[in-house]
């Protein structure tokens, strides 16, 4: 049995239900990020772990043991907070023994304890110092230790970098994973930052109005999104609609280029329209590029955007974007000019609405 | 300089002569008790009655258990109604206002209509519950400013978070309270204990009307009776008010209670 098992949960805030029948199984280690914007109900789900929210139905279930009846102090589960929430009272080293101290540990095994912490954080020298004292990232790696000092059982992360500035993020993310690894943590993070999700988890959980839209690898949600809402959440894509030619030989009209699908549209009929997405890195504008596919448009416009250059072509009336690597040698694309852009047919995802 | 400012500063000096003036003139008159020479003899005379230090010694008293208790009450309250209740708030405030609009003698007598010694819940019926009935009724008066005080510092602290950080912790309500909370909000509340302080100290409707010995009555006493001493003790009211200020604004500028927030 996996280690958390979140089962059919619903969450209901009066006639709104902002959770509806949530289904996951996390295994005992695992790096799990929910990813979603606003509103989609991915902190409700995270602070029903927590025990701050009951679920309106469902079960939560912890290493076997059904976490629905227990008060959050019961549950032995670790969270960092977006807005650090470090007791402003409280010294560095007293915000981390503050859990072993409500545990009733001893003071010597706090002590030893709480430097152990201090030191997987780099902040051993910072223990003296009050939480005004220190920097966003410091407050919020120290809000870390505290939340892994009693080693609670899973470790929930809400929104823990969007505080924080780019460079800060990136650094403290890295570090957040080479914690986790070490200590083998169960983890739940919750993010509306697709970079970061894609960087750090094992698995990512895509929410869109309260469902799980898709549960998959990174690479799985990047490379194959199974709807359109994650197709065009997670990274930037091209939305393109396509008329049916032929389904039995998987053909589709893009504009007045015919191009063959590597999934089977059997199902539909000649004329239907259906939407595929491509990915504006997939493909190449060079001629000597490998590709069995192609589209053939007009330059509409061109950006230098420093390492990379955006150049939207006009395929039929549907603007599809494309990058690629800024070479200081290559003139940009001149809007107007006619080209053809050539990938693998494998690059053209078929969406579900 | 131009006009605007001109009369910015006249408007200024007229307030400060109309506070400062009174004063000076009090404090000189409290100073000529000794015919011909300036002397400190009224407050001598003040410091030296046995009833003026029962009296002060009593409405001391009194402040801190209104402190105490008060505090007790008004930090769990603006507590809850901030972490559970928010759509309370305006209830909340309304009743905190409400010794404000209604006058001392208006509550007093209620009191004494509610717990006289022949009522269900006699308070008047003892010294020590007439006692209790009185730092109830300074409780009933300070409650706007102990109330907005409290209220206002919770405003500064996540008290949401903070209080979910220490929940997740394993922390149950008391440590909550007394750990997380209410030293995060130990600058309102000393800040509600002084004006507190101040309030009581010259209280005199509620202590007169329930035949207390404390300090307010004792200074309309002599007021009626003496010349030189009541502007003595009105310099020494002057003098605590101040001072609780003084303490106040100290407790406010030291405060090393900044919140943590991104």
């Amino acid at each position: 049995m996996s280690f958390l098992v979140l089962d059919h949960l619903k969450k209901s805030f009066g006639q709104t239900q902002v959770v509806k029948d949530f289904n996951m199984s996390i295994e005992k280690g695992e790096f799990i990020s929910f990813l979603g914007p606003s509103g989609c109900g991915k902190t409700t789900v995270l602070r029903m772990i927590a025990g701050f929210e009951s679920p309106s139905d469902g079960t939560i279930t912890i290493n076997g043991k059904n976490q629905n009846g227990l008060k959050t102090n019961q549950r032995n589960i670790g969270m960092v907070f977006q807005a650090y929430a470090l007791f402003p009272n409280m010294t560095v080293f007293d915000n981390v023994a503050f859990g072993l101290k409500v545990a009733g540990m001893q003071k010597s095994e706090i002590e030893t304890r709480v430097k152990e912490m201090l030191k997987l954080i780099h902040l051993e020298h910072l223990a003296d110092r009050y939480p005004y004292q220190m920097s966003g990232g410091q407050q919020q790696r120290v809000a870390l230790a505290r939340a892994l000092a009693p080693k609670p059982q899973v470790l929930l992360l809400d929104e823990p970098l969007s505080a924080l500035d780019a460079k800060i993020r990136v650094s403290l993310r890295e570090e957040i994973r080479q914690i986790q690894r070490q200590l083998g943590i169960t983890t739940v993070f919750v993010t509306h930052d697709q970079e970061e999700a894609l960087s750090i988890s094992d698995r990512i959980v895509v929410m869109n109005a309260g469902r799980a839209d898709q549960i998959g690898t990174p690479s799985d949600i990047y490379n194959r999104p199974a709807t359109r809402f994650v197709a065009s959440f997670v990274g930037t894509l091209n939305m393109i609609e396509a008329t049916v030619a032929d389904p039995a030989a998987n053909t589709v009209h893009i504009g007045e280029n015919l191009v063959t699908l590597r999934e089977s549209i059997g199902a539909l009929k000649a004329g239907d329209k259906l939407s595929i997405a491509l990915r504006p890195e997939a493909g190449s504008l060079s001629e000597s590029a490998k590709g069995d596919t192609s589209l053939t448009g007009t330059v509409a416009s061109s950006h230098f955007l420093g390492s990379v250059v955006r150049t939207r072509i006009d395929v039929g009336g549907t603007l599809i974007s494309f990058d690629m690597f800024n070479s200081p040698d290559k003139a940009l694309p001149q809007p107007g000019e006619t080209v053809t852009l050539r990938f693998a047919a494998s690059d053209l995802l078929l969406v579900k609405e | 300089m131009k006009i605007s400012k001109i009369l910015a500063w006249v408007a200024l000096a007229i307030g400060v002569i109309y506070f400062i003036v009174p004063l000076i003139g009090t404090f000189e008159f409290s100073m000529r008790m000794r015919r011909g020479a300036y002397s400190f003899d009224a407050y001598d005379s003040v410091f030296s009655d046995m009833q003026f230090r029962s009296t002060f010694g009593f409405s001391m008293l009194m402040a801190l258990f209104t402190i105490i208790f008060g505090m007790l009450l008004i930090v769990p309250t603006a507590y809850w109604v901030r972490l559970r209740l928010p759509q309370m708030r305006p209830v909340v405030e309304f009743i905190t206002l409400m010794p404000l609009v209604i006058p001392a003698i208006v509550i007093v007598f209620g009191y004494l209509r509610l717990y006289n010694s022949s009522s269900y819940i006699p308070f008047t019926g003892s010294i020590q519950g007439t006692n209790i009935l009185l730092v109830l009724s300074y409780i009933t008066l300070s409650l706007p400013y102990m109330y907005r005080s409290v209220d206002t510092a919770m405003r500064t602290i996540d008290v949401r978070t903070l209080t979910e950080a220490a929940e997740i912790l394993g922390a149950k309500w008391p440590t909550i309270l007394f750990r997380c909370i209410f030293p995060n909000v130990m600058s309102g509340v000393l800040s509600g204990a002084f004006i507190t302080f101040a309030i009581v100290m010259g209280e005199f409707t509620m202590a007169a009307l329930l035949n207390r010995p404390a300090f307010g009555p004792y200074l309309q006493l002599i007021g009626a009776n003496r010349a030189y001493e009541p502007a003595a003790l009105a310099i020494i009211a002057f003098a605590i008010t101040w001072l609780s200020m003084g303490l106040l604004q100290l407790v406010s500028r030291f405060s090393k209670m900044t919140p943590s927030r991104p």
